[in-house]
């Protein structure tokens, strides 16, 4: 019969953790990968924000004498066709990718819960309506709506935003609308409508706040798609523009054509992206777990 | 039942209705039609030469005569005509079909192949080392943007074998074509395999904790008979829900990876016609897309009552 070590237990379930840093340390002792995740965004976002500290030369000069120059020497990653600098171009590169992240989810989640909450919470004919509009734009893949959006806008860095901020709207309307169905038969919804408070108020004080967790959860998850469908769209050339350096579009100058002559144009952005979005799905996982503990893996 | 299939069906066909009017109204708000484009590019201003392209192309008319041509020609298998190579558009589009279908397919085998047994192997070895390892490479298969994976193979074979693969027009057997999409196949099914991963762990996770599991265990049943006769066979249902989401998944990847192997295929031609603002093949190609995924979402739902017998659509 082995015997059970209560102390042993307790310490594992984090029940003598306090203050920030405790809570801390015991979070990425129980989910290492979610750590791992959270110091790459955080290294990712660090990049972004201060790029012209780190860069150690202007993404934007060219220079024919360094064109296509090897790693090393003054050019740390290279230089490209135009002989801009590898390094600087992606540090800068963290910038467009934050601020297509960043841009297209927070617009996406401020029209998606706008109206998965408006449907789930008045129901009627304007639910009907909404979930039918869901329903058209999720018949097109993320990356084909992205696509046709980015083409019907235009390229540039703001309609590149927009377009993926749309095409990631029907799946947070979803989840909105379904939490917002059960909550809105819960009792504290009653009670607030017989404390007099208007239906605006109940839904948005009262019933969004209490739909955050798989919103959390879902923002998480969508930073990394958001990061790949630009890399994507700007690889496809319907992106970011030039001057902007976008990781994707770095890759389709240099596809193809520099595969044989310069690999390090084709390895470094690619590795750039895949870390970056690396880290968004190992802290997703993470956030997942502590807040959908029924989903546990 | 008859009443919530027909119910389904209803729905369908209104949401494909809503993405042809989506669609075209989108391409419509373009600065810039393909006449501007064929101008520019010939180096004519001449207004009068303009607006005859114009005319001849239909666009001068009123968006709604424009979008009721088209549609009553969808329904009579009419697309309409390219305006870039100014031949049918059906006749563009549907010998490329098969090459994206042939692309697709393939990747889907790969996908299937890798995902499940990893994912079973990842459940069963729960929090060991190599459960972890797996896991890392599954999130570093939904990490990797599909076009850089087809980039880095592009890489590596030019290294070893010091070539590329190139698809050819016309493919002398089924076997050589199996042998020029096998590569890129690979590029796109990785990262589904690694979504197909996911879930069959998580899933297998799941039917592991029920109490069948348990009495399978304590009546003597083998490791590995109540691994797979009992708890694969009852995981795998998720796992199919998974083939309408990999179907959008799998379109997102064709669509860079034909544009880096330069594969003929319908994903690429339609990069092109947006570049191209040729209209007739970007929005009959969407809703190609929209009908495959419309279509595979309801066989999947379909399946599912069929596999699960606790499911029964209400009518």
């Amino acid at each position: 019969m082995a015997t059970f070590d209560h102390d042993a237990a307790l310490a594992r379930a984090g029940a003598n953790v306090s203050g920030f840093w405790g809570r801390a340390a015991f979070l990425a002792r129980r989910y290492p990968l979610g750590a791992a995740g959270l110091l790459l965004v955080v290294l990712f976002v660090v990049t972004a924000v201060f790029a012209p500290w780190i860069a150690n030369r202007d993404p934007f000069t060219t220079n024919a004498r360094a064109s296509l120059a090897g790693p090393g020497g003054g050019y740390w990653l290279g230089a490209d066709f135009m002989g801009r600098d590898m390094f600087s171009r992606i540090v800068y590169g963290a910038r467009i990718s934050l601020a297509v992240a960043a841009g297209a989810t927070v617009l996406g989640f401020a029209i998606g819960i706008a109206i998965g909450l408006a449907g789930g919470y008045l129901g009627g004919w304007l639910d009907l309506a909404t979930q039918r509009v869901m329903d058209i734009m999720q018949a097109l893949p993320l990356l084909v709506m992205a696509l046709v959006m980015a083409a019907s806008l235009g390229p540039s860095l703001q309609n590149t935003i927009i377009a993926i901020a749309i095409a990631l709207v029907p799946n947070v309307a979803r989840v909105v609308r379904s939490s917002t169905l059960s909550l809105r038969e819960q009792p504290f919804v009653e009670a607030a409508r017989a404390a007099g408070l208007s239906e605006l108020r109940i839904a948005v004080r009262h019933v969004l706040p209490n739909t955050m967790a798989p919103l959390i959860v879902l923002a998480t998850a969508q930073l990394g798609s958001a990061i790949l469908t630009e890399a994507s769209l700007s690889f496809l050339g319907l992106g970011v523009p030039e001057p902007h350096p976008s990781w994707g579009r770095m890759l389709s100058e240099s596809a193809a054509e520099y595969v044989r002559t310069a690999p390090w144009l084709v390895i470094f952005p690619g590795i750039a992206i895949s870390l970056t979005v690396f880290g968004t799905n190992l802290l997703g996982d993470a956030v997942r777990d502590i807040f959908d503990p029924r989903e546990r893996t | 039942m008859g009443a919530y299939l027909t119910r389904r069906v209803l729905l369908m066909a209104l949401t494909l209705f809503g993405m042809s009017v989506l669609i075209f109204v989108m391409l419509r708000l373009v600065p810039g039609d393909i006449a501007d484009i064929l101008v520019d590019s010939a180096g004519i201003v001449d207004a009068a030469e303009k607006a005859k392209i114009v005319r001849e192309l239909g666009l001068d008319k009123p968006i709604h005569e424009q979008y009721f041509g088209w549609i009553s020609g969808l329904a009579r298998g009419d697309l309409g005509f390219a305006y870039v190579s100014e031949r049918p558009a059906l006749e563009e589009i549907a010998p490329r079909i098969p090459v994206s279908a042939n692309l697709a397919l393939l990747a889907l085998i790969y996908s299937v192949v890798l995902g499940v047994p990893l994912g079973v192997i990842s459940a069963v070895r729960q929090n060991t080392a190599l459960d972890y390892g797996l896991r890392v490479v599954s999130l570093s298969g939904l990490s990797l943007p599909s076009f850089w994976l087809a980039l880095l193979i592009l890489m590596a074979s030019v290294q070893w074998f010091g070539t590329i693969p190139i698809y050819k027009v016309e493919p002398r057997s089924i076997w050589d074509e199996f042998l020029l999409l096998s590569v890129p196949a690979l590029a796109v099914g990785f990262r589904s395999s690694a979504l197909i991963m996911r879930l069959t762990r998580s899933s297998m996770l799941e039917v592991m904790r029920q109490d069948y599991i348990r009495t399978a265990r304590s009546k003597g049943a083998t490791a590995t008979s109540v691994n797979y006769n009992h708890a694969l066979r009852n995981a795998l249902l998720p796992v199919v829900t998974i083939i309408g989401i990999e179907a959008a998944f799998l379109i997102g990847g064709l669509i860079v990876t034909e544009t880096v192997f330069n594969i003929p295929g319908v994903a690429r031609f339609l990069v092109e016609a947006i570049l191209w603002r040729d209209y007739p093949i970007v929005q009959n190609i969407v809703m190609l897309i929209a009908f495959i995924t419309v279509l595979v979402n309801f066989v999947v739902d379909m399946a599912y009552m069929v596999l699960d017998p606790r499911i029964k659509y209400a009518d």
